[in-house]
């Protein structure tokens, strides 16, 4: 089973991350290091990004007219993508369980769900 | 599959389990034998096969376990120990370890994803980049699902040999789970889909009717999961669409059903249930092949399949097998019957229920009893619940079809 754990940050995560020494960043991306090879070592790793800040978004409309890509606004927007991880496990147990290891869920801030899964199986 | 390919895969695990009583260690035989794999597959379908297949992927293999070997030796500095390793031309054993291997594969230390993989390339001669493809995984997720699980097994201290007799019935149970789970995994093909794509669900049928002809089947329950694979298999180029998308049941074309599948199926399941204690495959096989022999909807046999869920809800109880009494119990007695078994199962305060509530399929079964009842709106409701509680895309597209034509009816 495929779960996307997804990690959001908000103003509260965000400045306490602003307010860490680059020691303890340092410290903070060994931590996600980590986990990633963990997984990678339990055969349960598919993917994982983390993103760029989202002042380098860029909303796409595409039209007759043609494709423009606009700036913004989502600074209104409080909780923000801030990175993913894409897993394959047994089941959800063991998803809530690798999530609860982020430090954002401290905040409230990991979304786990399941992947669609694309195949046509059994009878309906 | 190319005979090439066939004879590969065919061979593959019987040259394991020679190479492995010869030399004892599994994790290295079983690298050496995928790299043999991987030259086979290159040379075969090139050259030819060759006269013994198996004999050419045990020397293949065998020369790179001892290139293998020694060079693990030379780093160790200790030569002397790679004299010993020249191979001893020793007959290939007439015994057959392919049971052995299947149930080491199945080890009760490793996790269910970790068997599978284990499973498809020791027994199923599937390259590490094949089973990558199949499960949709990174070809690095497999290989190290593979190795951590030789580890496991390495740790575990169990060698190559027949678990003994009072855990033999508890690890082939097991090892059927695997290879149904490995089945279901499978893909029905739809149009566009890639043909490099492997079948999982003829793999598992490959793989099942090898258990079968290995071991005896004193519980019936292999020949069982074989005949409930084979009726399931034979439905399937009617599953689908020349779109994609999903044929229920009752409106699939029956003439695009496997027929020797079917007879295959039905000979086996009616063979075991003379001579075998009855077991939940069997029991599930044999309301396939109801269904499988049934000219319609109309003219199933829904008193017999309704039987038989009633015993499969004795030996094997669960939600789905709740659901399926419940399917069968609203064609003998009408669909309002089939609801009030429904809310009294969810009510059902034995565990099952609230489990029942939740899932996506009794949200759909309850749509189409409210829909045979004539009951449209409350149908479209429930089908759009059902919709949303998927995890299957084409189911999804399915039940959200449903929702929306019985909305306009309205």
């Amino acid at each position: 089973m495929k779960y996307l754990i997804q990690i959001y940050s908000n103003p509260e995560s965000r400045a306490m991350w602003e307010s860490f020494s680059p020691e303890q960043q340092a410290e903070g991306y060994a931590y996600y290091q980590g986990i990633n090879d963990e997984l990678a070592s339990s055969g349960e790793f598919v993917a994982s990004e983390a993103l760029a800040d989202i002042s380098m978004a860029k909303r796409v409309t595409h039209s007759d007219g043609g494709t423009v890509a606009s700036d913004g606004p989502f600074a209104e927007t409080k909780e923000l993508l801030a990175g993913f991880y894409l897993v394959d496990v047994e089941g959800e147990q063991r998803a809530v369980e690798i999530a609860a290891r982020f430090p954002e869920a401290e905040f409230g801030l990991i979304e786990v769900r399941p992947v669609l899964d694309m195949a046509a199986r059994g009878d309906v | 599959m190319s005979d090439a390919v066939r004879a590969l895969r065919d061979a593959a695990p019987s040259a394991l389990a020679v190479l492995v009583r010869r030399y004892g260690d599994f994790e290295a035989c079983e690298d050496a034998m995928q790299e043999a794999l991987i030259a086979a597959s290159a040379q075969w379908p090139r050259d030819g096969v060759p006269d013994s297949p198996r004999a050419w992927l045990v020397s293949v293999a065998g020369r790179r376990y001892i290139d293998q070997v020694r060079s693990d030796v030379a780093r160790r500095r200790r030569e002397a120990l790679a004299a010993d390793l020249e191979p001893t031309p020793t007959p290939v054993p007439a015994v057959d370890d392919t049971l052995t291997l299947f149930l080491l594969c199945c080890h009760p230390a490793l996790a269910r994803p970790a068997q599978v993989a284990l499973t498809l390339r020791a027994v199923g001669g599937l390259t590490t980049a094949e089973i990558a493809r199949a499960l949709l995984v990174p070809e690095a997720t497999v290989a190290q699902r593979i190795s951590r699980a030789k580890a496991r097994i390495r740790a575990s201290g169990e060698g190559f040999r027949m678990p003994r007799a009072d855990e033999l019935d508890a690890r082939l149970a097991a090892l059927r789970n695997v290879l149904y789970l490995i089945f279901t995994e499978g893909h029905t093909a739809s149009s566009g889909e890639s043909l490099a794509r492997i079948d999982l669900s003829a793999e598992a049928i490959r793989l099942t009717r090898q258990l079968h002809d290995a071991a005896p089947d004193a519980s019936g329950e292999t020949t069982g999961l074989l005949a409930l694979m084979l009726l399931t298999d034979a439905r399937r180029a009617a599953r689908a669409d020349a779109a994609g998308a999903l044929v229920p049941l009752d409106e699939q074309d029956r003439d695009r059903w496997d027929r020797a599948m079917i007879d295959e199926g039905v000979s086996l399941v009616t063979e075991v249930l003379d001579r075998a204690p009855i077991g939940p495959y069997q029991l599930q096989a044999a309301i396939a092949a109801v269904h499988d022999e049934a000219a319609s909807t109309e003219a199933t046999d829904w008193i017999e399949i309704l039987g038989l869920y009633e015993l499969l809800a004795r030996l094997a109880p669960g939600p789905m097998v709740t659901l399926g009494r419940i399917v069968a119990l609203a064609m003998v007695e009408g669909p309002e019957a089939g609801l009030a078994a429904l809310d009294r199962a969810e009510d059902d305060g034995r565990g099952t229920g609230p489990m029942l509530a939740e899932h996506h399929r009794t949200w759909a079964v309850r749509a189409h009893l409210l829909e045979r009842s004539g009951s449209t709106d409350a149908a479209s409701l429930a089908f759009a619940e059902a919709a949303r509680r998927t995890l299957n895309g084409p189911e999804q597209r399915y039940l959200a079809s449903k929702a929306e034509a019985l909305r306009s009816i309205r």
